[in-house]
């Protein structure tokens, strides 16, 4: 973790006219977006409105076709301080062919860039990450016989396994139960007294509202909204509205469905 | 017993045998190292697809062999598939980076276009099939010492890439977008897995024929996966399983002649019969262990039903 000593006026994230197609989809339409250091932003909207298309080519998975990212100061690329980056994707099976185990797939977070092999504190780097997320016990348990949800855990420990300066979520909390994202907002706070600078996708604010200083909503593959956290839409808040999110698959509840008419993902 | 010793000591000390065996172990040990790679990247028929591109690369060797007028024309056959295997496995790479879905179709134009090439120039070179299925089948009986020499310098190029890099080549195998966005160079340690899958194919040409090297790269994997959690552990096993049925197998054949590849094959495949009929005798599956995800109910129950208590 980074001291405020190392503190500048250059942003954590910042992009600039960033447009992303995908095959004959333009799936982003020249989005302007700063995360300066220290910030927690929600990056919110409908599915298929492209939050996760933008928070991934921030990190450098899909290509941008027009425009620029800058991490830290650095255009994408080998520049990067990538050591500075934690990216959790959204929830994706952390199994693959060949059996490992959660301490294997967490001490994979601890390379980047150019580093390529394991540092020698790699093992209690790993276990204390695990530890951070609640699965210390199941460090050597293949991830394939954990939950869902523990799933989901272990890649949290792998971004923060190196301990970034900015973490980058993916609908962390998507399917997980709502004790469960208490504790995860816990975690989370604790992060952000530290310094950690956090660019999270969300349906909605939920648990990490308290959390939030800035709010982006984007739609159709613009942003419409940069600022105070907006309100909810009048089916969707209030405690009667019940929040029911399949434990996998994207499809959305049938009142957002309509509400938004989107375009698919 | 003593009999069995002095049969033993007989095989031993048989240098077409010594150099046979020493091929084998390297064999046996490099094989299943970049086999884990493809399997956890579920592209476990790349090597038959190298394979079959390679047998083109033996056919252009020996046909640039006879051009050229040498005495030996087979001299270039084995730099020929290795030419031709590091080609085609980056090609599959470059196709599989491209679009996911043409990967499969690509795999199946190796298939056909290398075996069919192969039978033409081979033909065009002046010899016939016969002389194709050495290298189909292996032919460890023809190794020489400079074969070996090649053999002992790649297995060392296998394994110390497959084994120095094992944490960089696992990231980007069990999550390559997730490496994407850790920096990591990932083109290069894609093409370093393709290109080193291509050496391993035409080292192991020789054991087990390109027929069957995919079967040594990935059956003992296969077996591994069987009793293991732990990546580290199913390398590990691996490579001991394939270290085990290649010197069985080659040892078999030393008294009962028969093709040391087929044997080698029939030993794994065998073994991962066995392994996965035994399992469930020796390491019942944990039926104690709740399958259901530790999570607190959405709706309170008052009265009703008793929790599980297991």
């Amino acid at each position: 973790m980074t001291t405020d000593t190392t503190r500048t006026a250059v942003p954590a994230v910042e992009a600039r006219g960033l447009h992303v197609r995908i095959g004959a989809s333009h799936i982003l339409r020249g989005i302007d977006l700063t995360v300066d250091d220290g910030e927690v932003v929600a990056l919110l909207g409908a599915n298929g409105s492209g939050k996760s298309t933008l928070v991934r080519s921030l990190v450098g998975i899909l290509p941008a076709s027009q425009g620029t990212v800058s991490l830290f100061g650095a255009s994408l690329g080998r520049q990067v301080p990538w050591s500075r980056i934690g990216y959790v994707p959204q929830r994706v099976s952390a199994g693959t062919g060949v059996p490992s185990t959660a301490a294997e797939v967490v001490a994979s977070g601890l390379l980047h860039g150019r580093r390529l092999r394991l540092p020698r504190d790699a093992r209690e780097r790993t276990l204390a990450a695990l530890e951070q997320v609640g699965l210390a016990d199941r460090a050597q348990h293949g991830v394939s016989e954990l939950s869902g949800g523990q799933q989901q855990r272990v890649l949290i420990a792998r971004a923060l396994v190196r301990e970034p300066d900015l973490l980058v979520l993916d609908e962390p909390v998507a399917g997980v139960d709502h004790p469960s994202q208490t504790a995860f907002a816990e975690t989370l706070a604790g992060l952000v007294r530290q310094g950690t600078t956090l660019l999270v996708v969300l349906h909605e604010l939920g648990s990490l509202a308290p959390l939030v200083t800035r709010s982006v909503v984007l739609r159709h593959g613009r942003k419409v909204h940069d600022g105070p956290a907006p309100l909810p839409t009048a089916e969707h808040a209030g405690d009667s509205h019940v929040h029911v999110h399949p434990h996998e698959g994207d499809d959305e509840p049938t009142v957002s469905l309509i509400q938004d008419g989107g375009f698919g993902s | 017993m003593t009999t069995f010793l002095s049969e033993l000591g007989g095989m031993l000390s048989t240098p077409l045998m010594q150099r046979s065996l020493i091929a084998a172990v390297i064999v046996g040990l490099a094989a299943p190292v970049m086999g884990t790679y493809l399997v956890q990247r579920r592209l476990s028929l790349l090597g038959d697809g190298i394979g079959h591109v390679a047998l083109t690369g033996v056919a252009l060797g020996w046909l640039v062999g006879s051009a050229m007028g040498l005495v030996d024309s087979e001299v270039l056959a084995v730099p020929g598939a290795v030419v031709a295997a590091v080609i085609g496995a980056v090609a599959i790479e470059m196709v599989r980076e491209r679009g996911r879905t043409s990967g499969d179709v690509a795999l199946a134009l190796l298939f056909y276009g290398g075996i069919a090439g192969g039978v033409l120039l081979i033909g065009i070179a002046g010899g016939t099939n016969a002389n194709l299925m050495a290298y189909l089948f292996g032919s460890i009986s023809t190794v020489t010492t400079s074969d070996l020499y090649l053999t002992v310098g790649l297995g060392v190029v296998i394994l110390g890439v497959g084994l120095g890099l094992r944490s960089a080549l696992f990231a980007v195998s069990h999550d390559e977008e997730f490496a994407r966005a850790s920096g990591l160079p990932v083109r290069a340690l894609n093409v370093a897995v393709a290109v080193v899958a291509a050496l391993t194919v035409t080292v192991s040409m020789r054991v087990v024929g390109l027929l069957l090297v995919s079967a040594l790269m990935i059956v003992p994997v296969a077996v591994a996966q069987l009793v293991t959690t732990s990546f580290r552990r199913t390398m590990g096993l691996a490579m001991t399983i394939g270290l085990t049925v290649c010197v069985t197998g080659l040892s078999i054949t030393y008294w009962q002649a028969q093709s040391p590849g087929a044997t080698i094959v029939v030993l794994a495949v065998g073994l991962y019969v066995a392994v996965a009929l035994l399992r469930p005798l020796v390491r019942p599956q944990r039926a104690t262990a709740d399958p259901h995800p530790d999570m607190m109910d959405d709706v309170s129950i008052t009265e009703g039903a008793d929790r599980c208590s297991e």
